[in-house]
């Protein structure tokens, strides 16, 4: 057999392709522009493909029902979590953060759970979008 | 007259290289095209796992684990919770056990499919990687799907495991199987019919029997070459002696064992077909129950705090055997150790015999073809006044020798 690509290569040329065009469908001109844009609702971006049930993503945080315990700290793999001596409440950094939901588990309040949020890309790693709280 | 005389010439490759996926330095000797000779140095990647390990406690060391590797990130926490419950006899309870079975072969179909695009990309047939990788996404979309992430799964805990596959789980999973079904013929097909990958891999890269028993090399590459050796069958773990595992040797296929680069290949397809089975047995077989040994984390840590011993786990990972040993005194929860032996490791010593006597333009696909993993094998670095050596056997028996004149003392 010599070419037995060339088979699967046509097929693939009536395709619908395969990527999904996640956030624009091209490279926009001016990113900054298109963000501003974005934010005030003048255009739509393209939306990511849907996560899946259990879907371990930013961590949400109940601050009311939080007993002050620590044992998420104990656990945490990564430092990601902070405890407010004052306040006897915990601060996440998710700029450590694993998203291994190990914190999750052990809660015995189940005050925290992983929301399906993924874009949580930042210039600043102490920025308040990465912060939980 | 000055005579001129036949000479060698030295070809470095790496630590950094573009035809090298991870830091790693080989020394060639070659004449002209040939290769005489071979020398391998390691010790780029060293990321003092095992010395974090042992400042954190049991629970943290398993998502540490899971970062020795991104593509085994399923195995190694699971050697290393094997170890713990080796050390302190938990028992792990049966339904996860199968679990245990469905995502390290997931692992392994993600493992090797991602291999052979890698391979097909090696010897400049990108079309086949493509075609490898699509498959590949629907392997990580069903892991995710399965475990709430594609790479780092976070599906181990000591005695158990974490997620359970529901009832309504079931149809994704037997859907995606068929697509795998589908979509290996057509790859086995392109892989082991067509012309291009035959004209690269056969007779390319050969490691004998006796080399490969020899060098105690371990996984496909071991198999490729004829060894009977697989963790799965020798010292079945998790649910495998339920399932019917066997040795995937190339003559199961055709027949015949070269020990050549192709044969790889074969071996590691006939192995994702193997994992497709076993998947699809472990589902319909697994039986119901509890998935965790002791579901109250506090109580589990203050068990393993309290108990004093040590433990093995040995698991078949994508790329051969991977071992984690483990030692608790009993009054620290850190561990007192925690050493990892990766399979790439035991597959290091091979490529000696295998890359002698090629061409410069095999040296990409040969090395490749043992499927390494650099940052899982550099384990020891020594580093002493900021300035990093190694050691060789003359520095080492002296040291061994003052050490013990030291202990004398
Ligand atoms: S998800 Fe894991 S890494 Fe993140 S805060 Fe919780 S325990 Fe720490
Ligand atoms: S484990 Fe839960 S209750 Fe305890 S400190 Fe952490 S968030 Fe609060």
């Amino acid at each position: 057999m010599r070419f037995s690509m060339l088979g699967p290569v046509f097929k693939q040329m009536f395709k619908k392709p395969w990527t999904n065009k996640f956030p624009a469908k091209y490279q926009p001109n001016n990113t900054t522009k298109y963000l501003a844009d974005v934010a005030s609702g003048k255009i739509k971006i393209n939306p990511p493909v849907p996560t899946p049930d259990g879907f371990r993503g930013k961590i949400k945080y109940d601050k009311e029902k939080c007993i002050g315990c620590k044992l998420c700290i104990k656990v945490c793999p990564c430092n990601a979590i902070e405890f407010k001596e004052n306040e006897k409440k915990i601060k996440v950094y998710l700029a450590r953060c694993c998203f291994c939901s190990q914190c999750n588990d052990i809660c015995p309040v189940s005050c925290l759970s992983m929301s399906d949020e993924f874009l949580l890309s930042d210039a600043d790693p102490y920025s308040k979008d990465l912060i939980v709280e | 007259m000055s005579q001129i005389t036949k000479t060698t010439y030295q070809l470095p490759i790496g630590p950094i290289h573009p035809a090298l996926k991870e830091p790693v330095m080989f020394k060639f000797e070659i004449d002209g095209e040939k290769i005489i000779a071979v020398d391998v140095e390691l010790g780029h990647v060293h990321r003092a796992i095992e010395w974090t390990g042992m400042r954190r406690n049991p629970i943290q060391i398993i998502y540490l684990a899971e970062r020795i590797c991104g593509i085994c990130s399923f195995v190694h926490p699971m050697a290393y919770c094997r170890a713990v419950e080796n050390a302190c006899n938990i028992q792990v309870p049966e339904r996860a056990d199968y679990l245990r079975v469905v995502h390290g072969e997931l692992e392994r179909i993600a493992s090797h499919l991602l291999w052979a695009g890698v391979a097909a990309h090696e010897i400049g047939f990108d079309t086949v990687l493509f075609l490898t990788w699509e498959m590949r996404e629907k392997v990580l979309d069903l892991i995710e799907y399965l475990t709430g992430n594609r790479v780092t799964k976070a599906i181990l805990m000591i005695g158990g495991v974490r997620r359970d596959i529901k009832p309504e789980n079931i149809p994704k999973i037997k859907e995606t199987l068929e697509y795998f079904k589908e979509n290996y013929k057509k790859l086995s097909h392109v892989f082991l019919d067509d012309k291009t990958f035959k004209m690269r891999s056969q007779g390319c890269g050969i490691l004998t029997y006796e080399d490969a028993l020899r060098l105690c090399a371990v996984g496909p590459t071991t198999r490729a070459s004829g060894v009977k050796k697989d963790v799965r069958v020798d010292q079945p773990y998790a649910a495998y002696s339920d399932l019917d595992v066997d040795y995937m040797t190339p003559d199961k296929r055709t027949g015949e064992i070269n020990g050549d680069v192709y044969d790889r290949i074969i071996v590691r397809l006939l192995e994702v077909k193997q994992s497709i089975e076993l998947i699809e047995r472990a589902v319909d077989q697994m039986p119901t129950g509890d998935i965790m040994s002791e579901p109250k984390i506090p109580k589990l840590l203050n068990y393993i705090k309290k108990t004093a011993g040590e433990g093995i786990g040995r698991d078949e990972a994508p790329r051969g055997e991977v071992i984690h040993y483990i030692k608790f005194d009993g009054v620290n929860e850190q561990p007192f150790t925690w050493k990892v032996r990766a399979s790439t490791y035991a597959n290091i010593l091979p490529w000696i015999p295998m890359l002698k006597g090629q061409q410069i333009a095999d040296i990409s696909i040969v090395a490749a073809s043992t499927d390494p993993c650099m940052s899982c094998t550099n384990r020891v670095t020594i580093i002493d006044k900021n300035k990093k050596y190694m050691l060789d056997k003359e520095q080492l028996h002296k040291l061994s020798v003052e050490k013990t004149r030291r202990l004398m003392r």
